[in-house]
């Protein structure tokens, strides 16, 4: 094995800052690249839609960029795009985002476009029938129309959760999507589209003094009103194994996920870390446990991957989540044997600790990903949003390489010995296209 | 409301390239370094010219490339890359082998080392080759249950005919028959370094960079093989090609338009028309079949560039139940911008668009790498931003127009849609003549 490499870090820069109408603002200067990034994160997100609104969330925020005061439909694109740049949103589980990439000079032309929605979007009948048929067709492409649509992210929080904020679809049932009424809307803004309810950073090439000028001129005026209280989501751990199966009409051949729940990602970072290594451990590359076994030597899954949180955003969510992992088989292939093996493998490593070299090439491994993401504007004002609107500390994305560098052997032999059968939730596919 | 008027732009900086250096290996491979030392990483995009060569064992050999050398097994070639921060995987298109990878900054030296085993001394062990044999039959047949890939198979063949494109992924049963001897034959044959083009991005110092790849790969010998594609044939206008998908609740719409190459003369004019029709979300046809009439999600158009060509390629997953006035719509879109001028400030955003978006594409490692071997495999250089950027900026309304009319025109559109035929094909015959394909 070749010389331990030294695990690098960045130094990005870290303002903070809070509006006297509650809005927290990140700035992340750095003028290697003629660009800014533009994020708004709103603390709400397929955890908190009502029931019998299942998907509201992801509908709300295509709203979101229908028209606000000073924008007709349309234009938000128009003015981003037109300044050269892009644009999206997404939403998650405990948020939603909305971001920019543009050259530099577009800065306060973005901050205009988020503020400007801040203070209320334009909720129309129109609109709302409009996106409704938008996010049904989203849907088709993403899901129904696709072999393993939703496999597993839509598929395991049913099993392994019991409460509707946990286990409901959060792409919704085309029958809340269609029942969805623009006062809903009116009603879910209210609530939790709070200024005090979100934050905002801002990543790349600008100056902190001027840009700081600008956020007031633009969010200063955007009314107060307070957060709504913070929901707490936490149920109990699985008691018994749980398993279910589906028939994918679509699908050729079979496949297999599984989730064990792990501490709290933001109450217990220290024993949740161990997991996000652990899962590399199992399955990056060719040289990881998982891959090694049932890839190369059984041949009994054709890929197999692993991570935490359902929707792979594992340093932004909340309690509780899981670690999944997830594979798909040859013809014929047997989800038990697969299972028993992963058995099989996290007893030897929770006995037989880890090989010599094992940890420090996978916690490099880990951190060049992270490294890269944060190489693009976006990768900062993004993860640096939701970890000031989650934790306070957007500086944790300059620490993260850091900090799974020091996970030890002890902790993932720990991590390795707590997925039991009997905490685990299982899903499988059965082929229904299968020739 | 006066507070609340929408910012003026501040006007870009000059276009800065980063600073780079290039030699050719006395071996013939060209190495190009970058530097942008934002991340302490160092990103790697190797193309090896692969044209002609025989599809399944060429698709098969980029999916074992990394399973064994004389002296280390796959496993081993992942955990000694691992140990740098490293990663390298190999991909096929139809002119070029690429691998693509990056590593800690610090691990160049160990991933180049790591590099040129694979290159120079291959071994593509039996049981090794044999799984991936196995994994990539497993892989074709779930691309084959997808609606975007069948759609894709089904444009490419009626685009291209009995050219080397119409076909892009092997059979199964093709390749169920390779062997691992034919992949040592063709490794021999075509993964060589004349005419390959190696380039690095990171936190590096370029002409460092070039010596720690010269040394690496300095044994990387042997001539290239003539890989030329013959040019592509022109598209040829006729009905519409329905390839049935029982049940589906989307049809598959795709259109394929002729285009130009990034060097032509109309290049720029042709990008802006594009554009201004469906290239980017502020286009007509999303604005027209997503934003107003809700037929659909992502509609996306791009130019597709290969060696031997060029082409438009308009993609749509519509609604079963709309699949007819989605064509319509789109048949409108196209006939609007071949036969009228688009309007002063459209064009003006568009121009914006690609300029601005030209400039994001190069703010990462990534992007750079990702930029300059692509450029590389045509042979330009990163400094041929510079001369796009110019053509763009100065591309007029009359130009775009003139462009549009032979590029953009429904009469010149080649047309595949993938959906439940029994419900889609009386519509669409509404408006074309329909023709029953497969994928």
């Amino acid at each position: 094995m070749a010389r331990k490499i030294k695990i690098p870090a960045t130094k990005y820069p870290v303002e903070r800052f809070t509006l006297d109408n509650g809005l927290r603002v990140v700035l992340t200067p750095d003028r290697s690249a003629p660009v800014v990034g533009v994020s708004v994160v709103y603390d709400v997100g397929i955890r908190s839609e009502p029931e019998g609104r299942t998907g509201f969330a992801h509908l709300f925020e295509h709203l979101m960029f229908q028209g606000s005061a000073n924008l007709e439909k349309l234009a938000h694109f128009r003015h981003v795009q037109g300044a050269g740049g892009t644009f999206n949103g997404s939403t998650h589980l405990d948020y939603t985002d909305y971001y920019e990439v543009l050259p530099a000079g577009a800065l306060e032309r973005a901050l205009f476009l988020e503020a400007d929605r801040m203070r209320g979007p334009r909720l129309t009948e129109e609109n709302l029938r409009n996106q409704v048929d938008v996010v049904k067709e989203e849907i088709r492409v993403n899901v129904l129309n696709r072999p393993y649509g939703g496999f597993p992210w839509l598929k395991l929080p049913p099993v392994i959760f019991e409460t509707f904020p946990n286990a409901h679809d959060g792409y919704g049932s085309f029958a809340d999507l269609e029942s969805a009424t623009v006062q809903d809307a009116q009603e879910f803004f209210d609530r939790y589209y709070a200024c005090g309810n979100a934050t905002l950073a801002v990543a790349g090439d600008f100056d902190v003094a001027q840009a700081t000028v600008m956020i007031q001129r633009h969010f200063g005026d955007v009314p107060a009103r307070p957060a709504p209280a913070l929901p707490d989501f936490h149920e109990a751990d699985l008691a018994t194994e749980k398993r279910d199966v589906y028939t994918d009409r679509l699908a050729p051949l079979p496949a297999v996920a599984s989730a064990w729940r792990v501490p709290d990602p933001i109450g217990d970072f220290t024993g949740y870390l161990p997991y996000v290594v652990l899962a590399e451990v199992l399955t990056d590359g060719d040289a990881s446990r998982l891959v090694e076994r049932l890839v190369q030597r059984d041949r009994t899954v054709t890929s197999v991957g692993g991570y935490l949180g359902f929707m792979g955003d594992e340093f932004q969510v909340r309690n509780p989540t899981a670690l999944l992992l997830q594979a798909h088989m040859p013809p014929g292939g047997d989800a038990d044997k697969v299972l028993r093996t992963i058995d099989e493998e996290l007893d030897r490593l929770s006995t037989g600790g880890l090989a010599a070299g094992e940890l420090e090439r996978t916690q490099a491994r880990i951190a060049t990903h992270l490294l890269r993401d944060t190489d693009a504007v976006l990768g900062r004002a993004l993860p640096m949003a939701v970890l000031e609107l989650q934790r306070g500390r957007p500086e944790l994305l300059n620490e993260l390489p850091k900090l799974v560098g020091e996970v030890t052997e002890a902790q993932i032999v720990a991590a390795a010995a707590a997925l039991r059968p009997d905490r685990r939730a299982t899903v499988e596919v059965i082929p229904g296209a299968a020739a | 409301m006066s507070a609340h008027t929408i910012p003026d732009l501040i006007p870009d900086a000059k276009l800065k390239l980063p600073r780079e250096a290039e030699r050719t290996l006395p071996g013939g491979l060209t190495v190009i370094a970058i530097r942008r030392p934002a991340v302490p990483l160092v990103e790697l995009r190797l193309r090896v010219p692969f044209g002609r060569a025989p599809l399944a064992r060429a698709t098969l050999l980029s999916q074992a490339l990394f399973t064994g050398t004389g002296t280390m097994s796959s496993v081993q070639i992942a955990a000694e890359l691992q140990a740098v921060g490293g990663g390298l995987s190999a991909g096929l298109d139809p002119d070029r082998l690429l691998v693509t990878g990056n590593a800690l900054a610090g691990g160049l030296d160990r991933m180049l080392e790591i590099l040129a085993a694979v290159l120079t001394d291959p071994a593509y062990p039996n049981e090794e080759v044999a799984t991936e044999r196995e994994r990539l039959v497993d892989h074709i047949q779930v691309a084959q249950s997808q609606p975007a890939h069948l759609a894709r198979t089904a444009l490419l063949k009626r685009m291209y005919g009995r050219h080397p494109y119409a076909v892009q992924t092997p059979e199964p049963e093709q390749v169920r028959g390779v062997r691992p001897a034919q992949l040592r034959a063709l490794h021999a044959d075509r993964v060589r370094p004349d005419g390959s083009v190696l380039v690095l991005v990171g936190d590096i110092t370029p002409e460092k960079a070039i010596d720690a790849a010269e040394k690496a790969l300095g044994s990387w010998t042997g001539p290239g093989r003539d890989g030329n594609v013959p040019p592509t044939p022109k598209l040829v206008p006729g009905p519409l090609v329905l390839v049935d998908r029982p049940g589906a609740v989307q049809s598959s719409l795709r259109m394929a338009l002729p285009a130009l190459s990034r060097t032509d003369p109309d290049y720029a004019a042709l990008q802006l028309a594009n554009l201004v029709f469906g290239g980017y979300f502020s286009s007509r046809w999303v604005e027209n079949i997503r934003e107003d009439k809700g037929y659909t999600y992502g509609p996306h158009t791009s130019i597709e560039h290969f060696i031997a060509g060029s082409a438009l390629i308009a993609a749509a997953e519509v609604a079963t139940e709309v699949t007819g006035p989605s064509l319509l719509e789109t048949l409108y879109e196209l006939g609007r911008i071949a036969s009228l001028p688009p309007g002063e400030e459209e064009l003006e955003q568009a121009r914006r668009y690609a300029l601005g978006t030209l400039r994001l594409g190069m703010s990462t490692q990534a992007g750079l790498a990702g930029l300059a071997s692509m450029y590389a495999s045509f042979g330009l250089r990163l400094d041929h931003l510079r001369e796009h950027a110019a053509d763009l900026s100065s591309a007029s309304r009359e130009h775009v127009a003139e462009v549009a009319a032979r590029y953009l025109a429904p009469s010149k559109a080649v047309t595949v849609v993938l959906g439940d035929a029994e419900k889609v094909e009386a519509p669409l015959a509404a408006l074309t003549t329909v023709e029953r394909g497969t994928a």
